[in-house]
């Protein structure tokens, strides 16, 4: 009777688990669909129906790179200058008939989002971890008051916050500019980067700080030479997920920068290239932008409940 | 804690307490001011621009020179039949992509339940829509959707239909695709509420030999219903404000589904009404507070 049981429950496991496989699997097709879109030749991308299985390019990944013009129908390349071309001009040649006249504006895009992203996770954790550690360790009157004030400000919708940040930086001709950018990202981070952090710090046992006070180190030493290297964990954790919130911002991005400081978000949903729509650059865009994200995503598995839900749940 | 030291009331101590408070707001205040800066100072100039006719525009030509209005934009705004008829939709648009979030979410966490070899990295992959950027989560699904060559209409046998930019269509496009990417997000949390549950609750109903849905209902349900209200209450909010995922799906203009948030970004900077702007945004802060009130009620009651 019992092993009629345990062989039912084990049937029902595998049956379970299949259907997980097959959830998981149909769940990502969408992202599979735009990976395997970026791999897509030129004509086949508008076949229908739609093909899965085809000899892959990376013609769209060229594509999205450069700037590009169609030949006149008058003045098509000879032969002999095809032989000439470089490899990635021949593929784009042979796959949509353009000439590849300068590098596009995607690495331009893509720099403009690394150095924005990166100097202002790098600001929001220096800022953030003073901070943290002053509400883990002091007595602040209004404590709590101020880590509820800390945290409203990042439930405000975004956009009550644009109208007047747009007129300041007008004001301040911070429109367009990469400092503005950090300096946005960087006060939005820090509320979430402050609550996250604390709860970090709070978890470091104090014992180890009073007994290096006692042997004579100041505050700051036991700042630096203590707690920093006990709560760098959390400080990694919470610097990919600021990393993955200002690599992600899209509204402020949209409405602030033009070209200098423009970064990826505001700009890939506008490009379609020259011959109506350019799928396949776009998705290619798409893939090489979430790259970034979905490693982070990996590497952060164990401290995502704690990070969405602002240190609340410390699983 | 700086208390703590000052009880071995040495003057070393004594003078540190003292050095202490300097650097506490070496500490901590750049963060607040800079908060101050570029949050708080907003909120309140947003206030007043609410209650003037002040364009942003460059020349100045709405309302020509700017002036106090005082409660005129909000009643403006409250006798738009078009406000109401976007409020309805942005309604709608919440109800269903987090109502869709919340029950396949849940089930989700519900199957995975199982420990399995592999259920980290079925965990993990399941995440990733979460942590894309939403517009480029628009995008892809606005490829993904596209009536000629996307994949969408085709795999569930639809034949053409325009889910990007068809108006009838375009509101339940943005919500599947906010369903996706938020998904996991719910999962995540009823995961963490499934796995705090004792099992030795549950090994009582055993011996009590209960049934699966006395289980269900009893045990798992209330234990992880906080946990689920707080996704509830993130999801809420958010979807309230959904902006990206519509202007990468849709666009904005003719195509874009009458949401809120859209037509906030149309008066302020397309039409560049500042005023009335600023104005709806305080009436969708409004209603975002309000409704989050209702929802950390439930919460509070639950939790007891």
């Amino acid at each position: 009777m019992a092993s009629v049981n345990k062989r039912r429950v084990s049937v029902w496991r595998i049956i379970v688990i299949i259907l997980i496989c097959i959830i998981t699997f149909v769940y990502l097709v969408p992202l599979l669909f735009v990976i395997d879109t970026s791999f897509k030749p030129w004509n086949t991308i508008k076949d229908w129906p739609p093909k899965i299985i085809f000899k892959p390019t990376i013609a769209p990944y060229v594509r999205i790179f450069t700037a590009r013009t169609v030949y006149p129908p008058n003045d098509k390349p000879t032969a002999e200058e095809i032989a000439k071309m470089k490899w990635y001009e021949r593929l784009t040649y042979k796959e949509s008939g353009e000439q590849i006249v300068r590098i596009g504006d995607l690495p331009r895009r893509y720099l403009n989002s690394l150095i924005i992203t990166l100097a202002s996770v790098a600001l929001t954790i220096i800022m953030a971890t003073f901070a943290a550690y002053g509400f883990s360790r002091f007595k602040i009157r209004g404590k709590d008051d101020l880590m509820f004030f800390i945290l409203s400000t990042r439930m405000l919708p975004p956009v009550i916050v644009l109208i007047p940040v747009f007129l300041m930086f007008r004001k301040l001709a911070l429109t367009d500019t990469h400092i503005g950018l950090i300096l946005l990202y960087t006060a939005f981070n820090l509320s979430f980067a402050v609550w996250v952090l604390k709860g970090f710090i709070d978890e470091i046992p104090i014992e180890y700080e009073e007994a290096a006070m006692v042997d004579g180190y100041t505050r700051f030493q036991v700042f630096r030479k203590i707690v920093v290297p006990q709560a760098m964990t959390g400080i990694a954790a919470t610097a990919v997920f600021c990393f993955i919130f200002a690599w992600n911002e899209y509204a402020f991005a949209f409405i602030l920068t033009k070209t200098i400081a423009q970064t990826v978000p505001a700009w890939l949903p506008y490009q379609m290239g020259v011959l109506g729509y350019d799928w396949g650059a776009a998705a290619a865009g798409s893939v090489l932008f979430i790259i970034p994200a979905l490693i982070f995503t990996v590497l952060l598995r164990k401290n995502l409940v704690r990070g969405i839900t602002f240190g609340a749940i410390r699983k | 804690m700086a208390r703590r030291s000052n009880e071995n009331s040495s003057t070393l101590i004594q003078y540190r307490a003292l050095q202490d408070q300097a650097i506490l707001r070496m500490f901590i205040l750049p963060t607040i001011i800079l908060l101050i800066v570029i949050n708080i100072f907003p909120l309140f100039y947003s206030l007043i621009l609410s209650f003037s006719n002040f364009t942003a525009k460059f020349p100045l030509v709405w309302g020509k020179n700017p002036r106090f209005l005082g409660i005129e934009n909000y009643i403006r705004l409250v006798n738009d039949p078009d406000i109401w008829h976007r409020f309805i939709t942005t309604a709608k648009y919440v109800v269903l992509s987090v109502g869709g979030e919340m029950i396949l979410g849940f089930a989700f966490a519900l199957l995975l339940q199982i420990k399995f070899k592999g259920r980290e990295v079925i965990t993990t992959l399941l995440v990733l829509p979460m942590t894309m950027s939403p517009v480029i989560v628009g995008l892809m699904w606005k490829l993904f959707y596209d009536p000629n060559w996307g994949m969408f209409n085709y795999l569930l046998g639809l034949g053409k239909i325009d889910w990007a930019t068809d108006l009838k269509y375009n509101l339940y496009a943005s919500a599947i695709a906010d369903i996706w990417m938020w998904t996991p997000f719910v999962m995540l949390l009823a995961l963490a509420g499934l796995g705090a549950v004792p099992q030795y609750l549950y090994e009582a109903a055993e011996v009590d030999r209960a049934s699966w849905w006395y289980k269900f209902s009893r045990i798992t349900l209330p234990m992880v219903w906080p946990l689920l209200l707080i996704a509830l209450i993130f999801r809420t909010m958010e979807a309230f404000k959904v902006f990206d995922v519509t202007m990468g799906i849709s666009g904005r203009g003719a195509s874009a589904p009458a949401l809120l948030s859209i037509s906030l970004y149309d008066t302020a900077f397309v039409t560049w009404k500042t005023g009335i702007g600023s104005a709806l945004g305080y009436i969708v802060l409004i209603i975002i507070i309000a409704i989050t009130n209702i929802f950390v009620k439930y919460l509070n009651k639950a939790k007891q």
